[in-house]
């Protein structure tokens, strides 16, 4: 099951050119980008693991474009997003953030139902990634 | 036989190409001009860039009709005194590869050893990738770059920044252009150290001492640009008094004129205020008369041939 975060994510996946483009977009906006990764897909999952620190003050893509190339690298078969934070409020607020890798097969979740009092049904969703083993090992290696 | 080339031309085929037009349509005339107009002297330099600027136009031309060679290595190493307009040739430099499209942005990024090389183990690689990916798209200056060896010490960080850097200067040459800026003598021996940087340094190019002439001259258009000028003899004095400066230590060209000006400016000020009695016209404003001249130190120390530093 294709899980669908963030922006584009029932497009099909962008290219490499189009992931830059998007950035160039940020940059001319002056939004900082920063590459974060995880293999725990759950929507309410916010924090992902952060691959470096925000880039500010960058001005042209390719400095993203490394970053991102060095973490698919890294975590083959992990869901990799770029987040845009924009400052113009006041705080670093995310703007726009899209995947920009997923693992090659996503298993998808299980509906989980729990019998509360006075017969409430309480439900609640698992990823079956997840429930294969713990962080760094629930997707099979690429290749 | 050639091809039709579509992703530059929409017309047949591309077999003759007009070099003036391109030139005209590049708007890199205007950036030359701007360089020949703007910097008094420096005719070398000048020379030099219009060299590289036809190198750069023929490959783009040549690419067009699928002469396609290896792109050029675009890093530069500029060696000159101290303020003999590296920096500002840099940024025309910058200009020019931008309209040229070798480089996206177009803008300079300038560090020294400071902003490449960390304080403790592990601190030197974020850094020096930090400032390389703020560079992309652009020009990276490293000004006095051979601080970034220290022969004296091994353990020194500066030779990982080096690494980094030589990494990225052969493996994203379409990502940014890297100059490298410093003394002379320094630099050269920084490159025999450094062989790996010194051949992939393709433009070499030497910023001459100014003149005493194009000195007086920088000194009358930065006066003229701040709307002050010299009456006669400020200027004379003045000339006499570059003489003098230029014979001390520690003079860094157009950047002592800058300071000298700077401290006259002040005098003047003062002067305008000890007479604050009487009104003054635009003209009282803006003239630099002799005495602003000769209260400088380095008449003072002139016979004296005490060490002056920067800032007297």
């Amino acid at each position: 099951m294709r899980i669908t975060q963030g922006a584009f994510s029932f497009l099909p996946d962008l290219t490499d050119d189009e992931i830059r483009m998007q950035l160039e977009y940020c940059l001319e906006h002056g939004w900082a980008v920063s590459v974060e990764y995880t293999d725990d897909p759950h929507p309410r999952n916010t924090y992902w693991e952060m691959w470096g620190l925000p880039m500010f003050d960058l001005r042209d893509a390719a400095g993203i474009m490394a970053e991102v190339h060095a973490c698919r690298a890294t975590h083959r078969n992990a869901y990799v997003r770029v987040s845009a934070f924009d400052a113009s409020r006041g705080v670093e607020s995310v703007a726009l953030s899209f995947i920009v890798q997923r693992p090659a097969e996503e298993p998808g979740f299980q509906l989980l139902r729990q019998e509360g009092p006075d017969r409430t049904q309480r439900y609640s969703i698992v990823s079956y990634a997840v429930q294969r083993g713990p962080e760094g090992d629930r997707y099979a290696p690429a290749g | 036989m050639l091809q039709p080339d579509d992703a530059h031309d929409t017309s047949a085929e591309v077999t003759r190409v007009d070099l003036g037009a391109e030139y005209e349509a590049s708007g890199i005339g205007e950036v030359l001009d701007a360089l020949d107009r703007d910097l008094v002297g420096l005719e070398p330099v000048k020379r030099r860039v219009r060299e590289i600027a036809a190198l750069l136009l023929v490959e783009r031309v040549r690419d067009r009709m699928g002469l396609a060679a290896e792109p050029p290595s675009l890093h530069m190493s500029f060696t000159g005194n101290p303020g003999t307009g590296k920096t500002t040739v840099a940024m025309r430099m910058a200009e020019m590869l931008h309209r040229l499209g070798y480089v996206r942005k177009g803008h300079v990024v300038a560090v020294t050893r400071d902003d490449l090389v960390g304080q403790y183990i592990g601190h030197t690689a974020p850094k020096t990738k930090d400032v390389l990916k703020r560079a992309m798209g652009g020009v990276l200056f490293i000004d006095e770059a051979y601080y970034l060896h220290r022969p004296e010490n091994e353990k020194d960080y500066g030779q990982e920044a080096i690494e980094i850097l030589l990494q990225v200067m052969e493996n994203q040459r379409d990502d940014l252009v890297v100059i490298l800026a410093g003394y002379k003598d320094r630099m050269e021996s920084f490159f025999e150290s450094n062989p790996g940087i010194g051949s992939r340094i393709a433009h070499h190019v030497e910023f001459p001492d100014y003149t005493g002439d194009e000195l007086l001259a920088i000194a009358s258009k930065m006066l003229a640009e701040m709307n002050y000028r010299f009456d006669a003899e400020a200027q004379a004095a003045f000339a006499e008094y570059l003489h003098e400066r230029r014979a001390q230590p520690h003079f860094a060209n157009a950047r002592s004129v800058r300071n000298a000006l700077d401290r006259m400016r002040m005098r003047q000020a003062l002067r305008l205020f000890e007479e604050r009695d009487h009104a003054l016209s635009a003209e009282d404003l803006s003239v630099i008369r002799e005495p602003e001249v000769r209260a400088s130190r380095v008449f003072a120390s002139a016979d004296e041939t005490g060490t002056e530093t920067e800032g007297a």
